[in-house]
């Protein structure tokens, strides 16, 4: 048994956005896998709630007129993995979210709700930030899209205006083309885990395959929000392909970061593990782009 | 026969159906909802409780408090039998509310509503006033002088201490050319993490309560609820539906005395207590944390001249199962690698923790870390084989204890220990771990295990059986031992069929014991169920069956030595006709006009024996040195627990054991917060309970030297399983790093210090 004031039931975008306006006290519902637990846990105790699990055009993945993937918000993340888009253009968006909880999890839980709650640890979250991507929000005021790395505001907030739904997320071609990538969760256990850190890495080759055209590189859990080390993208761009570069790229992380000592794992600990994920995520997006690393 | 056989369950078609009720299920809807409020502080006192808003919430039946407890009835916990000798009796420190707070979650008022969302928001309208005293958290801590007492007749919070003293260890050490090796391993608190948490619920039948509750041992709720509520025992009445899971967590009275209580105090209206999870890992019970410190003195032939334990077992707050844990253990220590010169101390000492009690392995699990962790270490200390340094040392067969008169019959480890090599393709992986290199490398490990079966000669050991005979030849069978998702319903009725001589479908166990209808029993601990209902369905059986084959007589003319019950029919065996069948027999009994009986039997057996339960485990695991991360390859048990009753189910016990072993030895603890004692991951996501994902293929393995002592030839397997896997995968992990963690888990934060400290792992700036 919940405890939960009223629920409103969306039928559309537009009836969403409205009821969100008459209910401005009310929180956003769409799988329910994190408010549930929050209500459940007494923290959202006493809630009204607008579900907008109903509104089926916000589910589905399609590249749109502009050849950006668009991702619906509602889309699940069993749903997302399943996606011949995502496996074409961007599989390992597709592998980080089948890290995500279980079998359960993954069928109700969405990409959206993963975005929009602004934890840090989301297994969706440090992908879209590696791989540029925007997200679409719709509001009282029309639709606006922004960077997810502006989105975030800090641990918890995101910036949603009142009555305002986050509707799809969408990676640019010109962010996609030509680049592959890796992601790792270092987790506790192999499954049914949120992660200790998560990083995402992808690179575009030159053609020879010799040289880092680009890289780019997303943790979660190595600050309260997702981030990019910029300054180990620095580091590896335009260097060639070889250990050097990157163990230098690996080491130059440690400029970004800067996790928490918590009980959950110790700072010294999740920069020896971010560094070490480093040098493997883009150890397997160079191989996957087609390079190899010579000793 | 039947025995021996993997039949199918009997409650199998119900349970995977969905069909099977438990207590949450079977609680009438009209219900009124039960909730704890817990202490927010480690230890100190309650000085009042303001109640007035969370009153005036909609719903709220009543709000009680530690002040509205007037007679003060202390309780023992733990599941054991009674002692009528008091000096035996377990100790009697809990109340169903307390104002004197002793560790973080401590049980201090309770509201009753009409349903969970009243009782919830109760809960936190609810403000307590403490007094606020200094809290100990670690184990040897508490023992010191000036630390914080938590109960006042326990100097030093040393619950008890007991010793043994074999030969003379002091001279012993004199000996020349003795290689000294010294140790200290230690386990975490854990818990067991049964899928249905503690729930009961109660209400009132004229002057007597009823209880139904998701216990493994009725009998003894029902003798502790009286003491608690200060009534006579024979006005409860407690009922055991199936269970989710118990693992010795509901081997011990949870919270049947307080939602009693609660009843009592509302007019007997029935009230539910369903525990969230996250009670259940620090208000219920745990295993105990053990600290262990072993000195070993080896001769260089790789013998042991001399040894000493020094155990430290941490009971959190309230005595529970006590000493028991750690002295079980400890008395394992000289038994399972005798040694002429052995000093053992071991210490059960109070600390503001979660109170720890039975779980699965009473004691070995932690026992079993510390000494075979100890093992490979002296094997490394002297250069010797650590397959070859244990057998050299193992119990030998024919050893005898003289204090439970337990005698290794057979050469049960050596035979384990064969059986899992060849399992898991030891000689050869051995071989090639050999001098890795490299940041990831591949290692093999073992580890053996001591355990006996049930509690004699330290407690009573009795089973009662009741078999009463239907018309159509089929029976029920009642018995006071729990099927506790272990099976034990479909061993009992195996093993009833083949003494009475019926198909197995003619035997009706009946899985719910209700302490008004069921044969008193003290039920499912100490792995003691088939072995001591084996007694019991043997006796009762052949009483059965006696009495079927009187009336046989009268009805054939034909002596009952002529006669035998076969497959559900009267035989003659000295031709082997069959003269009627059991059913025409059953339905002649009851409604015969000339001599009606109604065919019944019921016996209680007092068994006074005890049985070794060896076996082993053999672990191979990946070791990824950079990611501090050690991943299970592969993992043998073998276990001799004499003959099978159900070989099936007992791989399935084997495999349940496993499991909580790898948990045990790479993921799980739970944690406090070391400035305010309040535990931090009492749930399922924080707390890391291993997954499929983290278990490669469980392998099973038995080696099947019948038991002579046994009514079935049967021993113990219920907690064996759970008591070598994490010092195996230590060990494996020693193999393959040459790095010894001695503190368990082996999880992630313990390998990356322990390779930083061997200089595996380096600052990477």
């Amino acid at each position: 048994m919940y405890d939960i004031k009223a629920l409103y039931e969306a039928e559309s975008i537009p009836d969403a956005v409205r009821l969100l306006q008459e209910h401005p006290e009310a929180q956003i519902i769409a799988g329910g896998s994190d408010v549930l637990v929050q209500i459940r846990e007494g923290k959202r105790a006493g809630a009204e709630l607008v579900s907008i699990y109903g509104i089926d055009e916000m589910r589905g993945v399609c590249l749109d007129g502009e050849g950006a993937i668009r991702i619906g918000s509602l889309t699940s993340f069993s749903h997302i993995a399943a996606s011949p888009v995502i496996r074409e253009h961007i599989p390992v968006l597709g592998e980080a979210v089948s890290l995500v909880g279980g079998p359960q999890i993954r069928n109700i839980g969405t990409i959206g709700g993963n975005t929009c709650n602004g934890v840090t640890s989301a297994d969706s979250a440090s992908t879209l930030f590696a791989w540029d991507a925007e997200v679409e929000l719709t509001g009282p005021e029309g639709i606006r899209r922004i960077p997810i790395r502006e989105f975030y505001i800090r641990a918890g907030k995101v910036d949603l205006k009142p009555a305002e739904l986050q509707t799809a997320i969408l990676i640019p071609k010109k962010a996609y083309e030509g680049y592959h990538g890796n992601y790792i969760k270092y987790a506790m256990r192999e499954a049914m885990d949120i992660a200790n850190l998560g990083c995402s890495v992808n690179v575009s080759l030159t053609g020879d395959k010799k040289t880092i055209r680009d890289v780019r590189i997303a943790y979660g859990v190595a600050g309260p929000i997702p981030m990019r080390a910029e300054t180990a993208e620095k580091t590896a761009r335009g260097r060639e392909v070889n250990p050097e570069t990157v163990k230098a790229f690996a080491r130059a992380v440690l400029e970004d970061i800067h996790p928490r000592d918590s009980w959950r794992a110790a700072k010294a600990f999740r920069e020896h593990i971010a560094v070490e994920m480093a040098k493997r995520a883009l150890t397997t997006s160079i191989t996957l782009a087609g390079g190899e690393i010579r000793e | 026969m039947y025995a021996g056989k993997s039949v199918k369950r009997v409650d199998a078609l119900d349970k995977v159906t969905g069909r099977t009720r438990y207590t949450d299920d079977l609680c009438d809807r009209s219900a009124y909802i039960a909730r704890i409020l817990h202490s927010t502080i480690a230890n100190g006192r309650v000085v009042s409780i303001d109640t007035s808003e969370a009153e005036k919430v909609p719903g709220v039946v009543k709000i009680l408090t530690c002040f509205d407890l007037k007679e003060k009835h202390y309780f023992p916990t733990a599941g054991h039998p009674w002692s009528t000798d008091p000096a035996h009796q377990d100790v009697a420190d809990r109340l169903v509310l307390t104002e004197r707070v002793r560790f973080y979650g401590d049980d201090i008022a309770a509201v009753v509503a009409e349903d969970e969302v009243a009782a919830a928001q109760a809960l936190r309208l609810i403000h307590v006033e403490y007094e606020e005293y200094p809290f100990v958290l670690d184990v040897q801590k508490a023992m010191e002088d000036g630390a914080p007492l938590l109960h006042e007749e326990y100097p030093n919070n040393i619950l008890k201490h007991t010793q043994i003293r074999n030969g003379d260890y002091e001279k012993a050490i004199q000996e020349p050319g003795l290689i000294r090796v010294e140790g200290w391993y230690e386990t975490p608190v854990v818990q067991h993490c049964h899928i249905e948490n503690f729930i009961c619920y109660a209400e009132m039948e004229g002057d007597r309560i009823h209880v139904v509750s998701s216990t493994q041992i009725p009998h003894i709720v029902r003798r502790i609820v009286g003491q608690a509520l200060g009534i006579e025992w024979g006005r409860v009445r407690v009922v055991k539906p199936y269970i989710g899971g118990g693992f010795g967590n509901k081997q011990d009275i949870l919270y049947e005395p307080l939602c009693a209580w609660l009843c009592m105090q509302i007019g007997g209206h029935l009230v539910k207590l369903d525990v969230p999870r996250e009670e259940t890992f620090v208000c219920n019970r745990t295993r105990h944390s053990i600290r262990n410190h072993i000195i070993s003195w080896v001769r260089p032939d790789g013998t042991y001249a001399a040894r000493k334990l020094e155990s430290f077992s941490d009971q959190g707050a309230y005595a529970s199962h006590g000493h028991s844990i750690c002295a079980k253990g400890a008395g394992a220590f000289p038994q399972l690698y005798p040694c002429d010169n052995v000093e053992v101390d071991a210490y059960t000492v109070f600390t503001n923790k979660p109170v720890a009690g039975a779980m699965r392995g009473y004691g070995i699990p932690q026992a079993m870390w510390a000494v075979e962790s100890h093992t490979e270490d002296v094997a490394a200390a002297i250069g010797a084989d650590p397959l070859e340094f244990r057998r050299r040392n193992l119990m030998p067969v024919g050893y005898k204890d003289d204090f439970s008169k337990n005698e290794n019959y057979s050469d049960s480890f050596n035979q384990c220990l064969d059986k899992a090599m060849k399992a898991i393709d030891y000689e050869r992986k051995v071989k090639e771990y050999e001098h890795q290199t490299g940041d990831v490398r591949r290692g093999i490990g073992m580890a053996v295990f001591w355990y006996n079966t049930a509690v004699w000669p330290i407690s009573l050991e009795s089973s009662s059986c009741r078999m009463v005979l239907n018309q159509d030849g089929s029976f029920q069978l009642q018995i006071g031992e729990t099927e506790i998702g272990q099976g034990a319903d479909t061993a009992f009725a195996q093993m009833a069929a083949d003494v009475v001589g019926v198909p197995m479908e003619k035997v009706h166990v009946v899985s719910c014991q209700d302490t008004d209808v069921t044969p008193f029993g003290t039920s499912a601990y100490a792995s003691r169920q088939t072995y001591v209902a084996g007694f019991s369905i043997r006796q009762t059986g052949l009483l059965l069956k006696e009495r079927i084959l009187d009336y046989a007589h009268l009805l054939t003319r034909m002596p009952v030595f002529n006669l035998d019950i076969e497959d559900g029919n009267i035989v003659r065996t000295t031709d082997g006709r069959k003269l009627m069948t059991l059913a025409e027999l059953a339905t002649e009994a009851l409604y015969s006009l000339t001599d009606s009986r109604h065919i019944t039997a019921e016996s209680t057996y007092q068994i006074k024996s005890n049985a070794y339960s060896f076996g082993c485990t053999i672990a191979e695991v990946e070791v990824d040195i950079p990611m501090c991360k050690a991943r299970l390859l592969n993992v043998v048990n073998c276990h001799d627990a004499g003959k099978l009753i159900n070989p099936a189910l007992a791989e399935a016990q084997v495999h349940g054991g496993m499991s909580m072993g790898i948990g045990f030895g790479l993921t799980e603890k739970l944690i406090f917060d070391e400035k305010t004692g309040r535990p931090l991951n009492n749930n399922l996501l924080d707390y890391k309970l291993s997954t499929f994902l983290d278990h490669p293929r469980l392998m099973a393995e038995f080696v099947e030297n019948p038991e002579p002592t046994s009514a079935f030839g049967t021993k113990s397997l219920g907690e064996p399983p759970a008591c070598s896997v994490a010092p195996a995968i230590r060990n494996a992990i020693f193999h393959a790093t040459g790095v010894a963690v001695n503190n368990a888990p082996a999880d992630a934060h313990n390998l990356f210090r322990a390779f930083t400290e061997a200089g595996l792992i380096h600052d990477e700036r």
